[in-house]
């Protein structure tokens, strides 16, 4: 029950912060409503027992991602741009396309709910096996199991990236 | 217990609200931000699939999604802060620089 109550408050606080980030004027509204959204997509998380994400998501996204954001909203911050069109001109098609596109995926769920051939969602998972160790120790045994060379890879994605940053920050470019 | 529908459709809608923001919105920053709403909306289902399968591998691919979101937001950030030194616009519109 308690769990139905914190889903129904994190999902629509997910949902609503992100229409709030599409249609907000001001960029620096989008993203405080961003962080909004960010932090009940983690209390969602916790719904689903993913502590260690919960916690990378609060760590990296609304620690890290979000104050860089702000940071460049800061940095580049125009009055003028407040007064300008905020949508372009291809915007009527586009949101109609994309509620077709919502429309659509909500379809093909619905068609998975009602059992067609083939097609069957996961029941609800039986009471998980009371298990020892913690969820963070489960992925991080994981991490350096099976997905070792993934896990390498994403060092050598996050030294590129540093480098790019550096870079696209130098004065002349 | 909350039925595993239930989370897509949270997801499907959080998707849905990023794409809309890629395609109408003209401020660039804001269009980085829809994109880092849709990489969460698949986040959402890695966890809620890998919570119903019952084992972790979803939760680890979303660690490394998380990272991805983390190199793409630098960089797309800097590119952003050069781009408005030398044209200071941040409108997605006015940056035609390879348009013929």
């Amino acid at each position: 029950m308690m769990n139905q109550v914190l889903f129904y408050f994190f999902a629509g606080l997910a949902v609503l912060g992100g229409v709030l980030v599409v249609t907000m004027r001001n960029a620096v509204h989008s993203a405080v409503f961003l962080i909004t959204s960010l932090l009940a997509t983690a209390g969602l998380y916790l719904t689903l027992n993913a502590e260690f994400l919960f916690v990378v998501q609060i760590i990296l996204y609304v620690g890290g991602i979000m104050v860089l954001f702000i940071f460049v909203i800061m940095l580049v911050n125009l009055d003028v741009a407040l007064h300008q069109v905020q949508f372009n001109r291809q915007s009527w098609v586009a949101g109609l396309l994309s509620i077709v596109l919502l429309t659509e995926l909500l379809a093909a769920l619905a068609l998975a709910r009602s059992g067609g051939p083939g097609m069957q969602l996961l029941p609800p998972p039986a009471a998980a096996a009371a298990s020892l160790e913690g969820n963070t120790q489960q992925i991080g045994m994981l991490l350096f199991q099976n997905y070792v060379i993934p896990f390498e890879l994403a060092s050598i994605l996050l030294l590129v990236a540093l480098v790019g940053a550096v870079v696209m920050g130098k004065k002349k470019i | 217990m909350i039925p595993i529908s239930h989370y897509i459709v949270v997801s499907l809608l959080l998707f849905t609200t990023g794409v809309i923001g890629v395609l109408t919105r003209r401020n660039v920053i804001i269009i980085l931000m829809s994109i880092e709403l849709i990489l969460n909306a698949v986040n959402i289902n890695l966890v809620a699939f890998s919570h119903y399968v019952g084992n972790l591998n979803g939760q680890v691919f979303a660690v490394f999604i998380i990272t991805d979101a983390a190199a793409e937001a630098a960089v797309g950030l800097g590119i952003i802060i050069a781009f408005f030194r030398n044209r200071q616009t941040l409108l997605a519109d006015e940056m035609d620089l390879l348009r013929w």
